[in-house]
């Protein structure tokens, strides 16, 4: 059992502000990407997408394409092999449509030639025989009876029968009564919501080169997440032994959750094996919005009661989220994840997902909570409009805490909540004076946060330096907060270690970087494996001083004799051990492999003041303040960037960002102009409040921070919005059409 | 389509190389001349991450063509650093912890140090402006704005 | 024996009960005996589970021990960003 008591003790490292091992590369333009490798004999794989949203394949003659000079090779769903399984089924026919094409982008083809101009002329010769079908984009419309059905027999056993065949999920979640709660309630609110889709973002896009050979093995280098689960994904898709299949992952340009599953990945491989050549694939930022992952869109009915002392007696939540043309389990954690904010004796949410000609849901950043919490957090806002009544005493009067019976289920432990609260009313943003037509909202946000697999090694050189293997890929400066803890725990200088992200065939499988993980997951399994080589280190030390092991302690980076009666010797630090290490038996080394549980629940509040401009119906923030728990900050300014980064993509959720589809069921702005994420110049600073309220469940009572912070900003701004402006809006974005909408009705 | 031969100057050296008529100063940079510091996020000239200097002119190189550069001064990443001096920015992008994922961080650094060769004291409004054809996903922008105007500061001796 | 909270929409397969009753010493006897105790939760079960312990969340250890006074709930198999 991974769980690991959290001890209070006094950090010398762990807490620091020090520089990152990637720093330098990164900011000399050395770092290596997806898209920045090279191979002897490379080719340049391309991919035909379908410009439709849904259509039958009835034919593909790629003889034309084939017979073109350069060429080598051309390859259809046709190619891969049957999947049996319905989940990799899905991954591969995502990745290459096999009989129709699901949405507009789904790639039906794809070349390898010997350079780019020849690849993009051979998919103009790729005749693609289509009989468009009926498509539906609409989550409300996809849902109706008779309405185009994108997969058939896709449903589970969960789903009520009669219901659209595009209905393929259904949960509920809750406890208690709420016909009897929302009797008691002196307000009932109830309110419909809508959220667009938004996509991750990332500046990178997506880019793998692979080199297949003839005696069946393969190398893959790939901007990912994780490379190990890129490996299960790719070894089913090829057929091929885990062994066989190398994956590197390569430095990565922001993932966000979208780059934890494959898209050309297994192309690549599967062009490079035709070819018998190394085949890289680079996206265009256009095939980035229009076939990787964004998230769910999503409508939603909440139904609130309150008392008019702002006691909450009663919550329901009806949410149907469309994970585009592929099942999709996000809806469940929205279930799950909309009221665990609040201590409720009557409650219940019921999630059904639905099938739409779209993109295939990815990940993006605490998967399903944003909307959910958005909507619930606006009516709690509504609420407490109607009563007078302060939005934050509001919460804290209804604050879920330690005891409380959480509404997806389990009694939470110690959770920070009202601490967090607490402070933000108790910070000066709450009670700062607001100028006429300016407006302020709060809102509250939450995660899961998890663990999962994780797997470290820990050499300890010969010259007193250590380096720290660990396979997650680094995405907002993991490497420099593993090489702290590993300092902390060993008693040495964090310039001592080196940490290092390994390939598939270095170490055992590790989770992918998700569910704000990898500080919490990685550094447990970090600080168990310095744990490991002190148990060797303090075993040499013994056999140097004739002692038993038992009679050796560890202090401040060296073997220390545990007591008066075991002997008087000085202390023999790290680099004392190490240095005689092949006298004493050979290298030393620690490790630690374990499927980590006890993330520990985050929550998260946001405030923000924004000011609506009546004219043009544009929202200008003003001020944002971001209070959230990070059980203990490793690295403060990581765990601040994590804060601020995912504030301002809940902003530009809020605000700017959506997907939009034409009657055609085609996207229309799958590009940055017209998908338009913040910019600098949109923004003010974002301050930040770090609380440490550690997690039982770690070592050093860290949580993960990653995810929670893009919850709070929907609700936090349409609630300013609607103290601003006096409009309540029910759609996100908050577009300045839609909200000169608003204003105008 | 024939090749064009190109004589230019990158980061103060000369390179010689021969490019497709179509083809832009980023791939040449990328492909033929192993300048892989500029990144392509979008090749319509939206994110910035492949910004450098043509002339002392702040461009986006997906938006030129390589044949453009033919006589002319180009500055990309690889030339901020002398040797191994970081340049201010850098040295307080590293310190104030402005990147996370790094890959849009070539492109800002290029366009804050053109900013500051015209502008040694800005307001972080202005900051904001200038940087405003420059995407970052990853920080929310505020750690960079302070990382720029900390070596503002550190250049003017402040 | 351990009393396990299922969450909604497995009711309809556990003869409409929230709270099911079965005896377990671990996650594994747990998911076992449910499996044959009510047979429409072998779907879900084969799909994920998480399961919570006094408050936290386990994903797929199979020999956590589970004591006759710990609080257990079912939960979906949750995944991240």
């Amino acid at each position: 059992m991974a769980f690991d008591e959290y001890q209070k003790r006094d950090f010398k490292q762990v807490g620091t502000r020090v520089r990152r091992p990637d720093g330098v590369d990164k900011v000399t333009g050395r770092a290596m990407y997806g898209a920045d490798a090279t191979a002897p004999g490379m080719l340049v794989g391309r991919i035909l997408r379908s410009p439709h949203a849904h259509a039958r394949i009835k034919s593909i003659d790629t003889s034309a394409a084939e017979a073109l000079k350069g060429v080598k090779a051309v390859l259809t769903g046709a190619d891969l092999p049957v999947q049996d399984e319905d989940f990799i089924r899905d991954v591969q026919d995502n990745c290459m449509a096999r009989n129709k094409a699901l949405y507009d982008g789904h790639a039906v083809a794809a070349v390898a030639a010997v350079d780019a101009a020849t690849a993009r002329a051979a998919l103009k010769l790729i005749k693609v025989d289509y009989e468009v079908l009926p498509h539906v984009t609409d989550v409300d419309v996809a849902i109706k009876p008779g309405a185009a059905v994108v997969q058939d027999g896709r449903t589970l056993e969960n789903v009520p029968a009669g219901m659209s065949e595009n209905l393929t999920s259904h949960c509920e979640f809750g406890h208690g009564d709420p016909e009897a709660g929302f009797a008691r309630a002196d307000k009932i609110i109830a309110r419909s919501f809508r959220t667009a889709a938004t996509h991750q973002g990332y500046i990178e896009p997506h880019a793998a080169l692979a080199n297949v050979t003839s005696d069946g093995k393969a190398e893959l280098w790939c901007c990912t997440q994780g490379q190990f689960y890129v490996r299960t994904l790719c070894a089913a898709i090829m057929g091929m032994e885990a062994s066989q299949l190398r994956v590197t992952a390569s430095e990565i340009g922001g993932g966000f959750g979208g780059k934890t599953t494959v898209f050309i990945e297994p192309v690549a491989l599967a062009l490079s094996r035709k070819a018998g050549r190394p085949v890289k694939i680079v996206m265009t930022r256009d095939e980035v919005f229009r076939a990787t992952g964004p998230t769910v869109h999503t409508s939603m009915d909440i139904r609130i009661g309150m008392t008019k002392d702002g006691k909450i007696t009663a919550a329901e939540a009806h949410l149907r989220y469309s994970g585009g043309a592929f099942p999709c389990g996000t809806v469940d954690m929205g279930a799950q994840a909309a009221f665990a904010a609040y201590d409720l004796e009557h409650v219940r949410t019921y999630g059904w997902n639905v099938l739409t000609n779209r993109p295939k849901e990815a990940a993006y950043r605490a998967p399903g909570a944003p909307q959910a919490i958005y909507a619930v957090e606006s009516v709690v806002d509504e609420l407490c409009q109607h009563f007078g009544l302060d939005p934050i005493e509001v919460r804290l009067k209804n604050a879920a805490k330690k005891g409380t019976k959480s509404s997806y289920g389990p009694t939470f432990p110690d959770i920070g909540l009202v601490a967090i609260l607490e402070a933000a009313k108790a910070h000066p943003h709450y009670s700062a004076p607001l100028a006429p037509g300016q407006g302020r909202g709060i809102s509250c946000g939450f995660w899961f946060n998890f663990g999962g697999n994780s797997c470290v090694s820990m050499n300890i050189n010969t010259d007193g330096t250590v380096g720290v293997t660990e396979g997650n890929p680094d995405i907002g400066g993991s490497r420099a907060s593993i090489s702290l803890m590993a300092a902390e725990e060993l008693g040495i200088d964090y310039d001592r270690v080196r940490t290092i992200v390994a390939d598939t065939s270095s170490l055992g499988y590790n989770d992918v970087t998700d569910g704000s993980r990898v500080t919490f997951a990685v550094g447990l399994a970090t600080i168990k494996a310095a744990r490991d080589a002190i148990r060797v280190m303090r075993g040499r030390a013994a056999k140097i001083w004739g002692i038993e092991e038992e009679a050796v302690d560890w202090k401040d980076g060296a073997a220390i004799p545990a007591g008066p009666n075991a002997g008087k010797f000085p202390p023999m630090t790290l680099a004392e051990i190490a240095a005689v290490s092949f006298e004493t038996g050979g290298p030393i080394a620690g490790h630690h492999e374990v499927n980590v549980d006890g993330a520990g629940v985050s929550f998260g509040v946001h405030i923000v003041d924004v000011e609506v401009d009546k004219e043009t119906g544009a929202t200008k923030v003003l001020r944002y303040t971001v209070f959230q728990d990070a059980g203990k900050a490793v690295h403060p300014s990581y765990v601040e960037g994590q804060m601020q980064g995912g504030a301002v993509q809940g902003i530009g959720w809020a605000l700017n960002e959506e997907y939009i589809y034409g009657a055609d069921g085609r996207l229309q702005n799958p590009g940055f102009l017209d998908y338009r994420v913040p910019v600098a110049s949109d923004l003010p600073m974002i301050d930040t409040v770090i609380l440490e309220i550690p997690n039982p469940g770690h070592p050093y009572g860290v949580r993960g921070v990653g995810e929670t912070g893009i919850v709070p900003p929907l609700a936090a701004i349409s609630n300013a919005v609607s103290r601003s402006a006096g409009i309540r809006l029910s759609e996100l974005p908050m577009s300045p059409p839609r909200v000169l909408r608003a204003l105008g009705g | 389509m024939k090749s064009i031969p190109v004589s230019t100057t990158i980061n103060g050296d000369p390179y010689e190389f021969l490019c497709a008529p179509d083809e832009t100063l980023l791939d040449v940079l990328r492909n033929r001349l192993n300048l892989t510091g500029a990144k392509e996020g979008c090749g319509t000239g939206d994110c910035g991450a492949c910004s450098v200097t043509l002339n002392g002119r702040l461009v986006c190189s997906c938006l030129v063509l390589g044949a453009e550069a033919e006589g002319a001064e180009i500055a990309t990443i690889e030339g901020m650093a002398d040797g191994d001096e970081l340049h201010p920015l850098q040295r307080q992008f590293i310190d104030h912890a402005a990147l996370q994922c790094g890959v849009c961080t070539p492109g800002i650094l290029v366009a804050a140090k053109s900013l500051l060769e015209r502008n040694p004291d800005p307001t972080d409004e202005e900051v904001r402006y200038w940087l405003a054809g420059n995407l970052c996903r990853c920080t929310g922008y505020d750690k960079i704005i302070r990382a720029v105007q900390a070596a503002a500061a550190e250049m003017r001796g402040a | 024996m351990v009393k396990v909270r299922l969450w909604g929409s497995l009711r309809q397969a556990a003869d409409g009960l929230t709270d099911v009753e079965v005896e377990a010493r671990t996650f594994k006897e747990l998911l076992d005996r449910l499996g044959e105790s009510y047979p429409g939760l072998k779907p879900q079960i084969a799909r994920g589970v998480s399961l919570s312990l006094d408050g936290v969340i386990y994903r797929e250890a199979w020999f956590t021990e589970i004591g006759p006074e710990s609080e257990v709930v079912l939960m979906p198999y949750m995944t991240g960003g």
